[in-house]
């Protein structure tokens, strides 16, 4: 596996330009200048007037994630979102990035003009970048799951825990999340904690998820998880939990925090504080993104009833829980892990066939949803404490 | 016979259909068979003793939730007869 050498010493695994806009006001902009290239200039941006600190420690390690090589950052200019400030920390990570000001540019079409021209020069210069051989210890792997039904738990996501698990002896960083998806599921995530600490860290962070989820009167449930045979949230969550494997928990991070060292993470997603009306409920992308911001460098998402997406930054693994919904989408779908029903295979075998893509992904194939040109993106505006977490971290 | 159904747990109440099962089919799983009572498509949950209203649905060896309704030997359980111990989930 060779990856991409960056000058803060992160290896990335793939070398994209990213036209972020600091402002909804400017996504138009941003969205132009980068539709002109390849698949390897992306676009995504913040689109409120007023971002939180969460919402600028967000974007920066979006900005300074190890597949990104340079960025363009494109303000309207009366936006609230520190640009000065972000340029200055994506220049001090060694990379590349300009400013544009559509006000200053003359608007509309003459910054697209000069935006196309100035990323033109960012893809000629990080072509030059150094590779480097990368291990499965340089790298760091996050697991979603989206569109679950009855299948999931017992295919792809206990195949993906299984592959977790070979990914970790070989110290590698696996990163689960959504606490949301795992209530029902305590006692038993408490039990496999590295230590006191963790195990503390678990617990108040599960308590967290229940406080939230019945004052908002939202469970992470939909339809389409009825639809396909789960009944209820802890059901549901069981299946979920099966994705960590059965390794020991290292510790629990937050959105956007690096683990440090090799391990199994659990990433806390539910917010800080008070539950406050205003945050909207969770959605795949937002979660991936999540996951990317911590510095994921893949994401191996599980899904029964099928979802097709991909996402800006890093690439996305679809494994495909259930057989019937491979037949219909196997255009979206890198893993059949519905062969673990229809061909009595066993999760060692796909969990085998899983380890092997995150190889050849590593190496520069394209994931389905990087073929189908997939790069979503969702910033959920959230606060955390982040005096509170017990792990240290860079 | 094909294998139509999974018990996860030797503790379940429950196992998952791993194919579109119909009512009147049998059901073989782990060294027994039933007759299905009801149409249960695949990954969805068929009882595979009788329970009680009220007590709990097991599936991997954990409580899913509670039955609201008896549930007989081969019936499909699902919303009309189970319930979150936890989080009422939303339905459309």
């Amino acid at each position: 596996m060779l990856g991409y050498l960056r000058k803060d010493g992160q290896l990335g695994i793939r070398n994209t330009v990213q036209v972020v806009f600091l402002v909804e006001c400017a996504h138009h902009v941003a969205k132009k200048i980068s539709e002109s290239f390849s698949d390897d200039v992306q676009y995504f941006g913040f689109p409120g007037c007023y971002p939180s600190d969460y919402g600028y420690r967000l974007v920066e390690r979006l900005c300074t994630h190890s597949n990104v090589g340079a960025v363009l950052l494109v303000s309207l200019g009366c936006e609230c979102f520190d640009r000065k400030r972000l340029e200055k920390d994506i220049n001090e990570s060694g990379r590349i990035c300009h400013t544009l000001v559509i006000q200053e540019e003359g608007g509309t079409s003459a910054t697209i003009s000069k935006g196309r021209l100035i990323v033109e020069d960012m893809v000629r210069e990080i072509s030059k970048t150094e590779r480097r051989n990368m291990a499965f210890s340089d790298l760091i792997i996050g697991t979603v799951c989206g569109g679950s039904d009855g299948t999931s738990g017992i295919t792809g996501n206990p195949a993906v825990g299984r592959a977790f698990d070979k990914l970790l002896a070989s110290n590698a960083i696996c990163i689960f999340e959504e606490s949301g998806e795992l209530i029902g599921c305590e006692p038993h995530m408490m039990s496999r904690a590295a230590n006191d600490q963790v195990k503390e860290d678990i617990d108040q962070a599960m308590l967290k998820a229940r406080n939230y989820y019945s004052t908002m009167g939202l469970g992470s449930f939909s339809n389409g998880n009825a639809e396909g045979g789960l009944t209820t949230l802890e059901e549901k969550s069981l299946g979920a939990y099966a994705k960590s494997g059965n390794g020991k928990i290292t510790g629990v991070i937050r959105p956007t925090q690096r683990p440090t060292g090799p391990g199994l993470y659990l990433m806390d997603v539910v917010p800080d504080g008070e539950p406050r009306f205003g945050y909207p409920n969770i959605c795949d992308t937002s979660e991936i993104i999540e996951l990317i911001a911590t510095g994921c460098h893949m994401v191996l998402f599980t899904t029964g009833r099928g979802s097709v997406i991909g996402s800006v930054i890093s690439p996305v693994i679809k494994v495909c829980n259930n057989p019937v919904t491979y037949k219909n989408l196997h255009g979206d779908m890198d893993i059949n892990a519905g062969k673990i029903i229809s061909d009595g295979l066993s999760l060692d075998v796909i969990a085998d066939e899983i380890v092997n893509l995150v190889v050849d992904v590593v190496s520069g194939e394209k994931t389905k949803a990087e073929k189908v040109g997939h790069a979503e993106f969702v910033l959920t505006y959230k606060d955390f404490d982040f005096d509170k977490t017990s792990c240290q971290f860079a | 016979m094909s294998k139509k159904a999974l018990l996860l747990h030797g503790d379940d109440n429950c196992a998952v259909a791993l194919m579109d099962i119909c009512k009147g089919d049998l059901v073989a799983f782990e060294g027994n068979i039933l007759t299905a009572l009801d149409d249960i498509s695949i990954g969805h949950k068929m009882a595979v003793s009788n329970i009680s209203t009220g007590s709990k649905v097991y599936k991997y060896g954990a409580a899913i939730g509670s039955a609201t309704k008896p549930i007989l030997r081969g019936e499909h359980i699902h919303t009309q007869n189970l319930v979150s111990d936890y989080i009422i989930g939303f339905h459309r």
